[in-house]
């Protein structure tokens, strides 16, 4: 998997290549671990280059979620999520958990 | 049907997801199908290496495609604990989000994303877990 991180005034945007399961789920954690070790709780996935995620990998996301929610600080909003993946999370029922967008420049124009 | 062996190692989940891609377009399944497939396997392996194996490297996963009428049967046989798949319930997803825990989102999403699916550890010889997907559609009718 590969990871790329660009800061902006109001969120950082993570994109990420690749598929997301129980061997490449550790390395994703790093990756936004660390940017919510650095103090950004505000922060955009861009899915658009990840075609395949398991149950880790959205663990991965649903922790991330819970320390970017916590006290209101912020919350990770994923984008341009492909429509397998998608139904991934509609078939695990946590789609709700998530703000989806279609559009990485509007995902971060919403922080 | 193919049938190959893989060590219970998290980074041979992309072969084993390449085999039963591989035979589940072979059965006619369309892209969002071939996925439902890779997904689920990935998942049962996934518990089998965390879960019956208790970690990596500590035995093998035997993968067997077979290729049915507009169907195709994937069987995982492996040597590790038995574990009752009907003792794990699915997880409660309609809660806080602070309250939430994952444990059992694997197998729920095979449940939801194959036809059937079986479990037998009755034997000596390890445990057996059978899945089943049909084509939604019949993409060799006219």
């Amino acid at each position: 998997m590969e990871f790329e991180t660009t800061h902006f005034k109001r969120c950082d945007l993570v994109k990420a290549k690749g598929r997301i399961d129980s061997y490449t789920a550790p390395k994703l954690r790093e990756v936004l671990d660390k940017v919510v070790e650095g103090g950004v709780f505000r922060i955009v996935l861009d899915m658009s280059e990840v075609d395949f995620l398991s149950s880790s990998g959205v663990w991965v996301l649903l922790e991330t979620q819970k320390k970017c929610k916590r006290w209101n600080r912020g919350q990770l909003v994923i984008a341009r999520v492909h429509e397998n993946i998608q139904r991934t999370l509609d078939l695990a029922g946590l789609r709700h958990f998530f703000r989806i967008y279609d559009d990485v420049t509007e995902a971060v124009g919403a922080f | 049907m193919t049938v190959k062996t893989f060590a219970s190692r998290f980074e041979n989940l992309a072969r084993i997801r390449e085999l039963v891609g591989e035979a589940a377009r072979r059965a006619g399944f369309n892209d969002a199908e071939v996925y439902d497939v890779m997904l689920a396997v990935d998942e049962a392996c996934s518990n089998i290496i965390e879960h019956a194996y208790g970690g990596e490297g500590h035995g093998d996963i035997e993968c067997a495609c077979e290729i049915l009428d507009h169907s195709l049967r994937v069987t995982l046989h492996d040597w590790g604990e038995s574990f009752d798949l009907e003792r794990v319930p699915d997880p409660e997803c309609d809660v806080p989000l602070e309250q939430l825990r994952l444990r059992g989102a694997g197998l729920a999403l095979m449940r939801r994303l194959m036809d059937d699916i079986r479990f037998d550890s009755s034997s000596d010889n390890g445990n057996t877990l059978t899945m089943l997907k049909h084509a939604d559609h019949a993409p060799h009718d006219p």
